[in-house]
């Protein structure tokens, strides 16, 4: 099976960049699964995990905001964080997590509800790529 | 003349001077090196982001994006990047300077601007000089994470999304290398001048489509711009840290040099007298 380049690159760095078989992503409006020769493509991600199928493992990154951008031979994930699975620090994820929900409770203000959320969001997430490692 | 205990002292006292300033400059030398490999390790990413929006801003029909488009200025921002301590030569007085400058040039009162101060010594410059400072981060660590600056970045733009400023101007130290770096001042809003040059651009499909592509990328775009921008000003500031110490530290080689001299003179003064006074009376025994 045809293979494509993928590089996952942060404010802080370049985190991967390797060949894979299919990339499957969360974009704002839905998933989104790319393989080898895909339309020149640009979406802009929201929270959740990306999976980048290799020949004989699957890869999974716990990614926050930003976009990718899809070449028929290429794939560029601009996020704004990006963490392996062992990166991760489960136990800030769930302090973070819990903390959330507790604002989710007691806050009603409206921008203060929105960052909740989003940090609500982005721990479930972390989480969820460590339990499916 | 100074008697030789005095000369003394004063060695001593510019020999642990020396120590703390050759401290300084290897600290700082590691520092720098630090974040020089980080702005490195930003390039690839501001690179892609830039290639990106410039082929969807430049792309046929661009689409009427506020962040794309001028308008009349009723208040400019200035974000300017200074750091939290001094000891690092001409590294804040110079930015200061500049800001300064232009601020007086361009405006005639305090309604027609704020400021963004990063870093204590510019706040504190600005806060004496009664100027409107609108926000403000210190203790900043000297390797920022993007998520240390994220808030700064997004209540930035946020603000030129609101309209509450209309134009925004970066003023930071460029690192050129680790002898050399210069006041850089960069007009990042509105995004009306998105290099192009030695691109490829590409035409893609967009995913919704274009203006609600725009309205992610952009803000993310100019974030990313002002986290650069911090970047290169941490990587200068350490330079030019590092560049002062190092001649404070050559400074105080010479002055050891010269007070060693003198010393030694004083030494050799204090001998031949006593030889003369000697001499003398043993002549007068005689």
């Amino acid at each position: 099976m045809k293979t494509l380049m993928v590089s996952v690159v942060t404010p802080d760095g370049p985190v991967m960049e390797d060949a894979f078989e299919m990339v499957s992503l969360k974009a704002e409006n839905g998933e989104l699964g790319i393989l080898h020769g895909h339309i020149p493509l640009v979406a802009p991600l929201s929270i959740g995990a990306i999976r980048l199928k290799g020949q004989d493992d699957t890869k999974r990154l716990a990614v926050n905001g930003g976009f990718v951008e899809v070449r028929p031979d290429k794939v560029t994930i601009l996020a704004q964080s990006a963490e392996k699975p062992d990166e991760i620090d489960v136990e800030r994820a769930r302090k973070a997590k819990e903390r959330a929900e507790r604002r989710l409770q007691t806050k009603q203000d409206d921008i203060d509800f929105r960052r909740a959320e989003n940090a609500l969001r982005r721990a479930i997430n972390r989480l969820d790529v460590v339990e499916n490692r | 003349m100074a008697s030789l205990r005095d000369i003394q002292t004063r060695i001593n006292s510019t020999k642990k001077t020396k120590q703390i300033t050759n401290a300084m400059q290897m600290v700082s030398a590691s520092k720098m090196n630090k974040a020089e490999q980080n702005a490195k390790s930003f390039v690839p990413y501001s690179e892609k982001i830039q290639e990106v929006v410039a082929s969807i801003a430049n792309g046929g029909d661009v689409p009427k994006h506020p962040m794309l488009q001028a308008r009349e200025v009723k208040r400019t921002a200035y974000f300017v990047i200074t750091s939290d301590r001094g000891l690092a030569g001409a590294y804040n007085s110079s930015i200061l300077r500049t800001v300064y400058r232009d601020i007086q040039a361009r405006h005639q009162s305090k309604d027609e601007y704020i400021v963004i101060a990063v870093g204590r010594v510019g706040r504190d410059f600005f806060a004496k000089r009664d100027m409107p400072i609108a926000r403000e981060i210190t203790g900043l660590a000297d390797q920022p994470n993007f998520a240390d600056i994220k808030d700064l970045t997004s209540e930035t733009v946020q603000m030129y999304i609101d309209e509450e400023i209309d134009e925004l101007n970066i003023y930071y130290n460029h690192y050129v290398s680790a002898i050399s770096q210069e006041v850089s001042t960069t007009k990042l809003l509105p995004l009306t001048n998105i290099s192009t040059e030695g691109k490829q651009l590409s035409s893609y499909e967009y995913e919704p489509n274009q203006e609600e592509i725009l309205e992610v990328l952009l803000p993310q775009y100019a974030e990313s711009v002002l986290y650069g921008a911090l970047l290169d000003g941490k990587a200068s500031e350490h330079a030019a840290r590092m560049t002062a110490m190092q001649s404070a530290t050559d400074n105080a080689n010479d002055l050891i040099d010269d007070l060693s001299l003198s010393y030694n003179r004083a030494r050799q003064a204090a001998i031949t007298q006593e030889i003369t006074e000697i001499v003398g009376g043993a002549a007068a025994q005689e």
